[in-house]
């Protein structure tokens, strides 16, 4: 028997709605299972169980603001301390666990994404009508009958945004925010708090760096000419498939600053920032991405993506990123200058691809350019790894072909 | 398919690509890109669900130079 804990969502949410059981007394559950549903300042997130039972008993009520750490089911038959945690399923058991990976036990455990995408049960006639809190207080508003409404929100859950337009709703933001579960105030307020501590707490660096472009676009043109558009790639899949294999050989950018240490991780967890058009920023983990060939990345980028902006994130993608990668160059900046999302303990960011003279030989001329940055904690690194580490990702750019290669770590050229 | 008809429809699939967007913000002359802020994974997605629900297969080097909806349109008009 043991207490199922409302997990951590990361340094910027120290609390969630409940919206949603999606399993009851009786029920068997397994490790990765979706059992129920929170509502945040960034959306809806579904909370996934890390131990395997059989639920005893459901603690908390819909509707109830739970903090993390309280504790939100009672199951029976758990098992989470007595095996050893697995953080990639489809793999290998891990035989020996990471620093990250030991802290487990003692911590909600993550698991693997693409094993989740399990059918919600549907709502059906005699069971509690699935609706978020700011969905009823709406809907009670404008007195409007829930039953009446077809739910897009988790397991068929009735969300604020499939409530009619409410005309007396005057002010534009608040109603995008309202239409996808999104609580703008809270939102900044959770961003303010976590950006706070970084700056107060993190000694940064900051390095930048220019990658000529030609290699990955050009061959990146080539490829997708001969793709179907559901098979294409996009720059940023490059970016992030480059940053993966230059973390291989510079792992002390991977990982979270624990108890007045650096704890490296070996899975590489990548959040991607995320805008959320004028109502602010969500920073998903793609998980796993050391086992991701080119092609999956780019179908991890775009689940995610899709999910964060319709508010369907897990809590295994929501606060575990391992290390955080910004480009705001679609934006039209050329640099992005990041502070770091604790407890990481680095964040990538890449500017706006332009065209640019450069000094080729003795001549000068026009290539696609790219600013990368970084911005690194300087308790864990110094400036010349970080240098390296730019530099090899800016390495790997001009090799395009070997990154669409395989999945397998690339042992390339190391620099000590 | 007549014009107003492949505006809906595109009109309708970048709704679903950006929820946070309102249909009636969208105009003919509006730059998906500055004005409607898509970024480039957004372009991704509209091209392959152009090409899923109108059949039309935009060569990436076209669909770059097409910038608005109203480009978009009388592309797909040509096209279909």
């Amino acid at each position: 028997m043991s207490d199922f804990l409302m997990p951590s969502l990361g340094a910027d949410m120290d609390s969630a709605t409940l919206v949603e059981w999606l399993v009851k007394p009786g029920d068997s559950v397994k490790r990765g299972d979706v059992i129920a549903v929170v509502e945040t300042a960034k959306g809806a997130i579904e909370i996934e169980v890390f131990e395997s039972g059989v639920v005893d008993a459901l603690l908390i009520e819909v509707e109830t603001e739970i903090d993390v750490g309280t504790p939100l089911a009672r199951i029976r038959g758990a098992q989470q301390s007595a095996e050893p945690p697995v953080s990639s399923p489809p793999m290998e058991a891990p035989s020996v666990a990471s620093p990250v990976e030991a802290k487990a036990a003692t911590e909600p455990e993550e698991t693997e994404a693409d094993q989740l995408i399990a059918p919600h049960p549907s709502p059906s006639s005699g069971e509690r009508l699935r609706a978020s809190p700011l969905a009823r207080a709406r809907s009670s508003q404008q007195q409007l009958d829930l039953e009446q409404m077809k739910g897009s929100g988790p397991a068929g859950a009735i969300l604020a945004r499939d409530l009619p337009a409410d005309n007396q709703a005057s002010e534009a933001v608040s109603r995008k925010a309202g239409k996808l579960g999104f609580d703008p105030g809270a939102m900044r307020k959770a961003i303010a708090s976590a950006m706070a501590r970084s700056k107060r707490e993190i000694p940064h660096y900051y390095l930048q760096n220019r990658f000529d472009m030609s290699a990955a676009v050009t061959w990146l043109a080539e490829y997708n000419a001969g793709q179907e558009p559901a098979q294409r790639l996009i720059l940023s899949a490059l970016l992030l498939r480059a940053t993966v294999l230059a973390l291989q050989s510079y792992p002390e950018f991977n990982g979270f600053w624990q108890d007045e240490a650096f704890q490296p991780s070996t899975d590489i967890h990548l959040g991607m920032a995320i805008n959320i058009r004028s109502l602010g920023l969500i920073t998903p983990a793609l998980r796993n991405l050391e086992q991701a060939s080119l092609a999956e990345v780019m179908l991890k980028l775009q689940d995610v993506t899709k999910r964060a902006r319709n508010g369907g994130l897990r809590s295994s993608e929501v606060g575990t990123a391992t290390l955080t990668v910004t480009a705001l160059g679609e934006r039209g900046v050329d640099s992005v200058f990041g502070v770091i999302f604790p407890p990481q303990v680095a964040i990538l960011g890449f500017g706006r691809m332009h065209r640019e003279p450069v000094a080729v030989g003795d001549a000068l001329a026009v290539r696609p350019i790219i600013q990368a940055t970084l911005a690194a904690d300087h308790r864990v690194s110094d400036g010349h790894r970080g240098a390296l580490f730019l530099d090899r990702i800016g390495q790997l750019l001009n090799e395009p072909a070997k990154l669409a290669e395989s999945s397998s770590i690339d042992k390339g050229a190391h620099h000590d | 398919m007549t014009e107003s008809s492949l505006r809906s429809a595109i009109i309708e699939e970048l709704i679903k690509i950006a929820p946070d967007l309102d249909a009636a913000d969208i105009d003919d002359d509006g730059l998906l890109h500055d004005d409607y802020d898509l970024d480039s994974m957004d372009s991704f997605n509209l091209a392959s669900a152009i090409h899923q629900r109108l059949g039309i297969n935009i060569p990436d080097s076209d669909f770059a130079r097409l910038q608005s909806v109203g480009d978009l349109v009388r592309y797909l008009a040509q096209k279909a």
